[in-house]
């Protein structure tokens, strides 16, 4: 069974450089959660304080009624073994081949045999597509791979929490949609706690339960995926449609008058500039990624099927209605 | 002075006061880590070699020639002195006591210990460090503590070969270039020689290595960076080992003369 998470006020600073500030929110069990915003704003250091990698300068993680930024030492390591964490860049020991890596964590922790370590190793390497690179180093493969193995590694000792640092990043979109599907799987099979940094907007509107976004130090907006999806925040809205107008700078921050005019733009339906880049085409609740058929589902997954299963049979019926009226009208001008 | 660069100043000292309070927290950490199980013996014996490897060679070919220096200056100071039949025994004493320490300071800080903090700051800038402590595993126990124990046991053994070497180098010289006696040469080794001087350089030898490896595996883990900030690591480690293996030799060398007493005095 998952675990859930709840952070209450964290801040961190390296020095004088806040980072974020005040961040509230609760991973709730069992589900899957992604973070988003703008690259710099600290995605990557909230997860590493979330496993205790970093120490915040103020508030609280709690795991099953530990804190863990205030967890000494021995508790930390005993905690961690909850965690399966994918780092930005894979993270694979580079003096070990692909395969070593992935048995580690299996040799560290526990007394399985050899053949056992080969057979769960193997699966999970199946899992990823990497079967036949199990003997070359972390340096000679590609970075697709590199995440994809890191991502194996994460996967090996079935942990509660699953922590990925941009997943999608370094992959095709073949290998992303695989990606998504497989985190799916995952999660209705082993029900754990999910908690993805990604870029990649089109992910983040088919696969999560609930979205967060930070921005300027802050923690945006944290909610279910159709209450980020349908906000009309400025921010949220620049993110989702990968605009250049908006709140969103190059360097993170605009000066307040350039986005007050900008803003204004987009209200009067005046865009400008690309859009859409990595999948960001827009706001609105889409269709979410369900378990593969093989799968069993889980209690909380026939919930959610069963609620993606009416809002499509909504959307067929009011689309069938404005078919009808529209045909109903065009009938009657003719008239 | 202006405020703005008394501030800075302070700033900085505090700054050099904590990493000190760090690095002897590290010390500390692996000593407690020490006895804990299981022992790496893999990677105690992996290290052992691969500071011996990168080792053995220079020292050897740097005790020659210290060992041939030595016993030049000490053979010419002899015959000033009109004591040429100590000639041996002071080549002796000279070597055991201060060139083989030293020499095994130079070569496990400058070969040794380099390594060791280029390789823990590469792995700390690609985030296997962090990675092996999400995994549920301390650094200390799995990478620290088996380089160690690996290096000081290396640090004894080439403190060894320095001995043997350095000695032989000086025989070769006085006998041969400076044309001494054999005899009189060896006669006279234990005429000021004894085995505490042995045992003192190799007990500095042993904690030369524990020092070279902590401040190594200390920058290593702190690097930050990029591989910039690695070379940058290497480069500290180095200059730090330095400056503490000569004070601790200074202090080791004076407390030795203070407890043993000294033959024919
Ligand atoms: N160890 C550190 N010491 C000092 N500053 C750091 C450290 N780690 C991160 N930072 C700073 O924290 C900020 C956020 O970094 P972080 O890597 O979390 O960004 P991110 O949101 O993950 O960005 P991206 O989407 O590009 O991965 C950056 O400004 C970075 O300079
Ligand atoms: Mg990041």
């Amino acid at each position: 069974m998952g675990v859930e998470i709840r952070v209450e006020g964290l801040t961190k600073s390296f020095g004088h450089q806040v980072i974020w500030q005040d961040v509230s929110l609760t991973l709730p069990a069992g589900e899957i959660s992604v973070m988003l915003g703008p690259s710099g704003t600290g995605k990557s250091v909230f997860l590493k304080t979330l496993v205790g990698l970093l120490r915040p300068d103020r508030g609280s993680v709690l795991i099953q009624g530990q804190d863990v930024s205030r967890l000494r030492e021995h508790a930390l390591y005993e905690i961690r073994k909850l965690f399966g964490v994918l780092f930005q860049d894979g993270a694979l020991f580079g003096s070990m081949s692909l395969y070593d890596n992935i048995a580690f964590p299996l040799r560290e922790h526990t007394r399985k045999p050899e053949s056992e370590i080969r057979r769960i190793v193997l699966e999970k390497m199946d899992m990823v597509g990497l079967i036949g690179a199990e003997g070359k180093l972390p340096g000679e493969i590609s970075g697709g791979m590199r995440k994809r193995a890191g991502l194996a590694r994460a996967l090996v000792l079935d942990p509660e929490i699953i922590l990925f640092d941009e997943p999608d990043s370094g992959l095709d979109p073949v290998r992303v949609a695989y990606l998504n599907q497989l985190i799916v799987d995952l999660n209705a099979q082993i029900d754990a706690t999910f908690l993805i940094v990604t870029h990649d907007i089109a992910s983040a509107r088919q696969v999560p339960d609930n979205i967060g976004l930070l921005f300027r130090r802050e923690l945006v907006m944290f909610g279910p995926r159709e209450q980020l999806l349908t906000s009309d925040e400025p921010v949220v809205g620049q993110f989702l449609n990968g605009r250049m107008q908006g709140p969103i700078g190059m360097a993170e921050e605009k000066d307040a008058a350039q986005v007050e005019q900008e803003l204004a733009e987009l209200d009067a339906g005046r865009h400008t500039g690309p859009r859409g880049g990595k999948g960001a085409s827009g706001e609105g609740v889409v269709p979410r990624l369900l378990p593969s058929p093989g799968i069993t589902r889980s209690p909380r997954w026939q919930a959610i099927a069963e609620r993606e299963e009416m809002a499509a049979l909504r959307a067929r019926v009011a689309d069938h209605a404005r078919s009808r009226r529209s045909a109903r009208d065009a009938a009657e001008e003719v008239d | 002075m202006s405020p703005s660069a008394t501030a800075a100043l302070t700033a900085k000292a505090t700054n050099g006061l904590r990493h000190c309070g760090n690095l002897f927290a590290l010390a500390l950490d692996v000593l407690r880590t020490v006895p804990r199980r299981p022992f790496q013996a893999r990677e105690f014996i992996q290290q052992a070699w691969f500071v011996a490897s990168v080792t053995i060679l220079p020292t050897a070919l740097v005790s020659i020639p210290f060992g041939a220096v030595i016993s030049l200056q000490i053979g010419s100071l002899t015959r000033q002195l009109g004591a040429q039949s100590f000639t041996g025994a002071a080549s002796v004493l000279a070597v055991l006591r201060e060139a083989s320490p030293i020499v095994t300071a130079l070569l496990i800080a400058g070969a040794g210990g380099s390594a060791i903090c280029a390789d823990l700051g590469a792995r700390k800038i690609r985030e296997e460090i962090d990675a092996m402590e999400v995994l549920g595993i301390d650094p200390v126990h799995r990478l620290v503590v088996p380089r160690v124990l690996a290096t000081m046991a290396v640090s004894v053994l080439l403190n060894g070969l320095v001995s043997v070497v350095g000695v032989a180098g000086g025989y070769f010289f006085n006998v041969v270039l400076q044309h001494g006696t054999p005899g009189a040469y060896l006669a006279s080794f234990t005429a000021l020689a004894q085995l505490p001087d042995l045992y003192a350089a190799e007990l500095k030898a042993l904690v030369f290595g524990a020092i070279a490896a902590i401040v190594a595996a200390y920058k290593g883990l702190n690097a930050r960076g990029g591989p910039k900030g690695v070379g940058d690591a290497v480069n500290q480690s180095v200059v730090i080992t330095f400056m503490l293996l000569f004070v601790t030799n200074f202090v080791m060398t004076a407390v030795y003369f203070q407890i043993v007493p000294q033959k024919g005095g």
